[in-house]
């Protein structure tokens, strides 16, 4: 049985001008404990649309949801996010301590939440910036707080929606590699939106490619089976993912192009 | 350790200095103010109804002798926490149920849009029929004065509470009672002090207009009897005090927010 389904999703947003806008359409996605699934997309292609309805922010319209085979009825911490900017940290707590929320949350002893707060501080690299608050802590390092909370809850699938689109490119770089090793030692199921192919080849074990909207769903499901270290931008078989994506997605940034016009 | 010590003194040494610095300036100003006064009253006036400050401090110490100066600024401060604290408590609570439930906002908006622009002051002569001239009418004034600006700065704190602040902790596991301690409540903090910090100032105001309508003691009345018998000293004493008050209360309110508080990051 796999971890997260998605059967026949569809989500209709009531516009402004008052027609129904279709942004998803027949979304049917399986995801597997321990894999990483990069979702790509044109911008506007519902890539997000898809993370907030599994994540509970947003009800589907139709079709169903599932996780380890209960219906999604709304947030939970069997399913944690990570988001793209820095606003969801609590300025008024400190990386430690925005760390332990959750498990304060869910009533954990404070020796017990402060160790695992500790632990996961460690994990993502930042054991002696614990006291910090997240105004002192530079865009990198708060993206690293945000995935250690998410993973001090133990979660049963990581969330993250373009969590690094907001960094510079060499930030960017490092923090790639940092969630890969992370991920290899945690091997917890990440689904991951982005629109950077790069970004797809160097961390997905399967990338889906998303139609341009509106009424989209999935066009194609790659496997992606690179070495740790072909999994960067010089290796030939690198390469080669990176073209076959590229060739399935650059059909659909020409149709999203046109509609924009 | 040598040089660590060596770089670690000169910051602690600026330190300090710009803190002495910062104190001198002030000190500096309210010296000038002196001065100033001092010389308009001696040199430009010249009257008898424009004292100098040294002749409203002999006064001063002559009140603060006999009493009197003592009991009336103790009268006017109780009022004003009194108020100030039953205004702070409920507003607090009202601005959360505002920004917290729409429903709620439109249905008690008329209530505070409409009320906040009714002045305390206007309220007073309402206010000395239904409680007399006693203690309630005047702690009616001070909460009623505080309670709006505390219920529109709370609720505006509350509603502008980031969407993914609030995400994040349900992701996270809580339930509604924690997502308004651990979200909310921290999240609206600055904002309900700017807010207290506001009526606090505003119920100087208040406090003395009531006091100079319909009471038997306090800083208002301490005026109102000093323009009947023409006792000019004595008016200045009085304005004295309240700026005085008002300044000390203002500095304990910013110092204690700085102290207990920072981490919210105020807005000071």
């Amino acid at each position: 049985m796999s971890l997260v389904a998605f059967r026949d999703v569809e989500k209709t947003y009531a516009s402004r001008s008052g027609r129904p806008y279709t942004a998803i359409r027949g979304f049917d996605l399986d995801l597997a404990a321990g894999e990483f699934f990069c979702l790509l997309g044109t911008s506007g292609c519902g890539k997000t649309t898809v993370l907030n309805m599994l994540a509970g922010f947003e009800h589907p319209s139709g079709g169903t949801m599932t996780v380890r085979g209960r219906p999604v009825r709304g947030p939970g911490r069997d399913r944690g996010v990570v988001f793209q900017g820095n606003d969801s940290l609590y300025d008024w707590l400190t990386a430690l301590e925005n760390i332990a929320l959750g498990p304060r949350l869910s009533g954990l002893p404070a020796a017990e939440r402060r160790e695992r707060a500790n632990h996961y501080l460690s994990l993502v690299g930042l054991a002696q910036q614990g006291g910090k608050y997240p105004s002192e802590l530079s865009g990198g390092m708060q993206q690293r707080i945000q995935i250690a909370r998410a993973l001090a809850n133990d979660p049963d699938i990581l969330l993250m929606d373009e969590p690094f689109g907001a960094l510079d490119a060499q930030t960017r770089t490092t923090l790639q590699a940092e969630l890969l090793r992370i991920w290899q030692a945690t091997r917890n199921c990440v689904l991951f939106i982005t629109h950077d192919i790069d970004e797809a080849v160097t961390l997905a074990t399967r990338i889906g490619v998303m139609r341009a909207g509106p009424a989209s769903t999935l066009k194609a499901v790659i496997d992606v089976d690179l070495a740790p270290e072909d999994r960067v931008r010089t290796s030939e078989r690198f390469m080669a993912v990176y073209r076959r994506v590229h060739a399935l997605l650059s059909d659909e940034v020409t149709l999203a192009a046109l509609q924009a016009h | 350790m040598a040089t660590l010590a060596l770089r670690a003194a000169p910051a602690a040494v600026s330190a300090w200095r710009s803190t002495l610095t910062g104190a001198a300036a002030t000190l500096a100003g309210f010296a000038s103010l002196f001065v100033l006064w001092h010389l308009a009253s001696v040199y430009l006036v010249g009257s008898a109804l424009f004292p100098p400050p040294l002749r409203v401090l002999a006064r001063g110490i002559e009140l603060a002798r006999d009493g009197s100066l003592l009991d009336n600024v103790s009268v006017s401060l109780g009022r004003i926490l009194a108020g100030f604290a039953i205004g702070s408590a409920c507003g607090v609570v009202i601005g959360f149920v505002l920004g917290a439930v729409a429903p709620a906002r439109r249905v008690l908006e008329p209530y505070t849009e409409f009320l906040r622009f009714i002045p305390a002051t206007a309220l007073i002569t309402v206010a000395v029929i239904w409680f007399g001239i006693g203690e309630s009418s005047k702690i009616f004034l001070i909460a009623y004065t505080t309670v709006f600006i505390v219920i529109i700065n709370t609720a505006a704190g509350v509603a502008s509470i980031n969407r993914n602040k609030v995400r994040a902790a349900l992701c996270l596991g809580a339930t509604r009672p924690q997502l308004f301690v651990h979200v909310l409540l921290p999240a609206a903090t600055p904002y309900v002090l700017t807010g207290m910090r506001i009526a606090m100032a505003n119920s100087f105001t208040t406090i003395v207009a009531a006091e100079l309508v319909a009471a038997n003691d306090g800083l208002g009345k301490m005026l109102w009897d000093a323009r009947l018998f023409m006792l000019v000293d004595d008016i200045f004493v009085a304005l004295i005090c309240l700026g005085f008050l008002g300044f000390s209360a203002d500095r304990l309110f910013r110092w204690a927010i700085l102290r207990f508080a920072r981490r919210f990051s105020p807005v000071m």
